[in-house]
């Protein structure tokens, strides 16, 4: 639909049918490649589009490369006030709170991934795997929404009193440092939250690669009496292991540039290291989203920008590392499941 | 003694007994269990939220009056300004982002394949799909709004639109490798020329599948909010037409994301309200036509 409609039958077109070839052919000349140069074209917008990014990023970000040096990934004063732009807090709390949504999201991941591959029928595992996939349709505004009006509270009124109470409380990392603000806006809230976000795309691609694994390896190991787990760990993981790191990385690209649900619940500490995970603090994308409208001065503008270029080289290592992994699997496996 | 040790660590088996392999192997299958209906729970935790909270701002007004001038205002104001500028950015995203997307992918699919160009240009958009989408609204900062000194809709859209593009050519690619290649060599033996079958043909015999890619495109990136921060920014008007400080491409236009990001985080209980209406309306149009396309589309599935 929405394309030509075309009827190919001989003789569709009226009673002189087949013998309509010849001019149709000759059109078809001059059809042909402008077609295909269309095509191609488009196809070099996409690729030529990823160029054009990092050109623009470079080209306004030079200003606070050139000015600020290496001060905005190794400093923390972060003040319009008196012109430091260092932003090592906010790439602090995007490692932190990453650190935090993989060590729950991936685990997590990985079990449901065995379900639908190895463990119900495929049928249930349909459902099941499309109710996860929509956790993937949910736009990041709405994890927010729920993340500030649900999850800080419960976090600030039950859970970390609680985590505080207990002997862990005191462990470094734990302890609350000196921005703390009752632990419900602080990196660990971003991370839980960050942590579902990334849940549907690390389980697809992990389930995707375990359905590689031919059926016949894994029946051998069942003919050799090994338990569903045995099978799992000792054949479908190993045999995809680089397909599992790939999945892994997609959902770590994923995380690090995650925006406005972390810019709802990390906080917005941009001066001061978080000694703690359960004090405030920001992230590279979060740190953008609110301060760049208000950016009055080029310095500040252009080390915003550096930042996103430097968020910008991380998702990309990391999304060519995926598909890298995932490329390997395949050959490993013969190709398409 | 030595050679007892060799033998043992030479084997790749240790014994263990039968009843502890299948405690393992249960207590793997129960936490799987456990993990999917927990992640499903937080799917319908969220839903359910968003259902609760937004349902008691959806009125008549709601989707008639716009947005509030006065912060403090406790009713007579809707989203309907929002709601109409959202449905304008996403409509020239989509029309920009799909044609080029789905070429895209036509060339991947039926001219490129396996060539060294396509492969780079696969590569490329697969990984072009993995950059966060505010950088994408910074792009489309740098190059809309900061040569022309002032926000607007269009390029909000512009972000949007690249955002859509590696997804759709991605789509449309997957989707038209399932069509059987039997139908391209009868219809090119008809003398049919290349361009006739694939869109005629080709297209035609996936457009279910083609269907269900661009609405899912569309639909994933009418939610997205970091895109327009800075392109569309937000608008307490209504868009005046297409020029001019009011319109679409002369001045900040009003949209849902960054509408319900504002208000979610105000300190009123009548913006916030808004916001979860905002949000809800998001929700039912995202969810529905996941469910839609898949529902209507299941038999354009076959190949």
């Amino acid at each position: 639909m929405g394309t030509v409609d075309l009827d190919i039958r001989p003789g569709a077109e009226g009673p002189r049918g087949v013998a309509e070839a010849t001019p149709r052919g000759r059109r078809g000349r001059f059809g042909d490649p402008i077609f295909r140069v269309l095509a191609t074209a488009c196809g070099l917008t996409v690729a030529l589009g990823m160029f054009g990014l990092a050109a623009v990023l470079v080209y306004n970000s030079w200003p606070a490369i050139t000015g600020l040096g290496t001060h905005v990934i190794t400093t923390v004063a972060w003040s319009p006030t008196t012109g430091e732009y260092g932003a090592l807090a906010a790439l602090t709390g995007t490692f932190l709170s990453t650190l935090v949504a993989m060590v729950i999201a991936v685990p997590l991941a990985l079990v449901i991934a065995l379900l639908l591959v190895e463990l119900v029928h495929p049928a249930v595992a349909r459902v099941v795997g499309t109710a996860i996939e929509m956790l993937a349709a949910i736009p990041s505004i709405i994890f927010g929404m729920v993340g500030i009006f649900v999850i800080v509270p419960f976090m600030q009124d039950t859970f970390v009193p609680w985590v505080l109470s207990t002997p862990l409380g005191e462990l470094p990392g734990i302890k609350p440092g000196e921005t703390f603000q009752q632990g419900g806006v602080s990196i660990f809230t971003a991370g839980i939250v960050l942590a579902f976000m990334i849940l549907p795309f690390i389980t697809a691609v992990s389930r995707d690669v375990m359905a590689m694994v031919p059926q016949v390896t894994k029946e051998a190991g069942y003919g050799m009496g090994s338990t569903t787990w045995e099978v799992m760990h000792k054949i479908s993981l190993r045999y995809a292991n680089s397909g599992i790191v790939g999945a892994v990385f997609i959902g770590l690209g994923r995380a690090l540039g995650e925006t406005m649900a972390v810019a709802f619940l990390i906080g917005s500490v941009y001066d001061k290291l978080p000694t703690s995970l359960f004090d405030p603090g920001t992230s590279i994308a979060s740190l953008i989203a609110n301060t760049f409208s208000e950016a009055t001065d080029e310095i500040q503008l252009s080390a915003l920008i550096e930042l996103g270029l430097i968020l910008f080289l991380i998702t990309v290592l990391f999304q060519i590392a995926a598909q890298f992994w995932l490329r390997r699997v395949q050959r490993s496996t013969g190709g398409r499941a | 003694m030595s050679a007892v040790a060799q033998t043992e660590s030479a084997l790749p088996m240790r014994r263990r007994s039968v009843t502890r392999r299948k405690a393992v192997d249960l207590l793997i299958k129960v936490l799987s269990w456990i993990g999917a209906w927990f992640g499903i729970a937080v799917m319908a935790f969220i839903v359910w939220e968003v259902v609760v909270r937004g349902a008691a701002a959806l009125n008549w007004d709601f989707f008639t009056k716009s947005t509030p001038q006065d912060f403090t205002a406790s009713a007579g104001a809707g989203m309907a300004n929002a709601i109409v500028g959202t449905l304008v950015i996403t409509g020239f995203a989509a029309a920009i982002g799909i044609p080029i997307g789905f070429l895209a992918g036509v060339y991947l699919a039926e001219f490129g394949r396996n060539g060294r160009l396509a492969t780079s240009v696969r590569m490329i958009a697969n990984v072009v799909m993995g950059v966060p989408s505010i950088i994408v609204g910074v792009f489309a900062f740098a190059i809309m709004v900061r040569p022309v000194g002032h926000y607007s809709g269009i390029a909000g859209a512009v972000a949007l639109a690249f955002i859509m593009l590696p997804v759709m050519a991605r789509t449309t690619e997957d989707i038209l490798n399932l069509v059987p290649n039997e139908l391209r060599e009868s219809a090119l033996a008809m003398g049919v020329p290349r361009w006739k079958v694939t869109l005629g043909v080709i297209c035609k015999a996936a457009r279910g599948g083609l269907i269900t890619g661009a609405t899912l495109a569309i639909v994933r990136v009418a939610g997205e909010t970091a895109p327009l921060l800075f392109t569309a920014l937000s608008s307490p008007y209504w868009l005046t037409g297409l020029f001019g400080p009011g319109g679409f491409f002369g001045g900040p236009t009003a949209n849902l994301t960054k509408t319900i990001y504002d208000f979610a985080g105000s300190p009123y209980p009548y913006l916030q309200e808004l916001a979860w209406g905002g949000a809800l309306v998001i929700i039912i149009a995202v969810l529905g036509m996941n469910v839609l396309v898949r529902l209507v589309f299941q038999r354009g599935k076959k190949w």
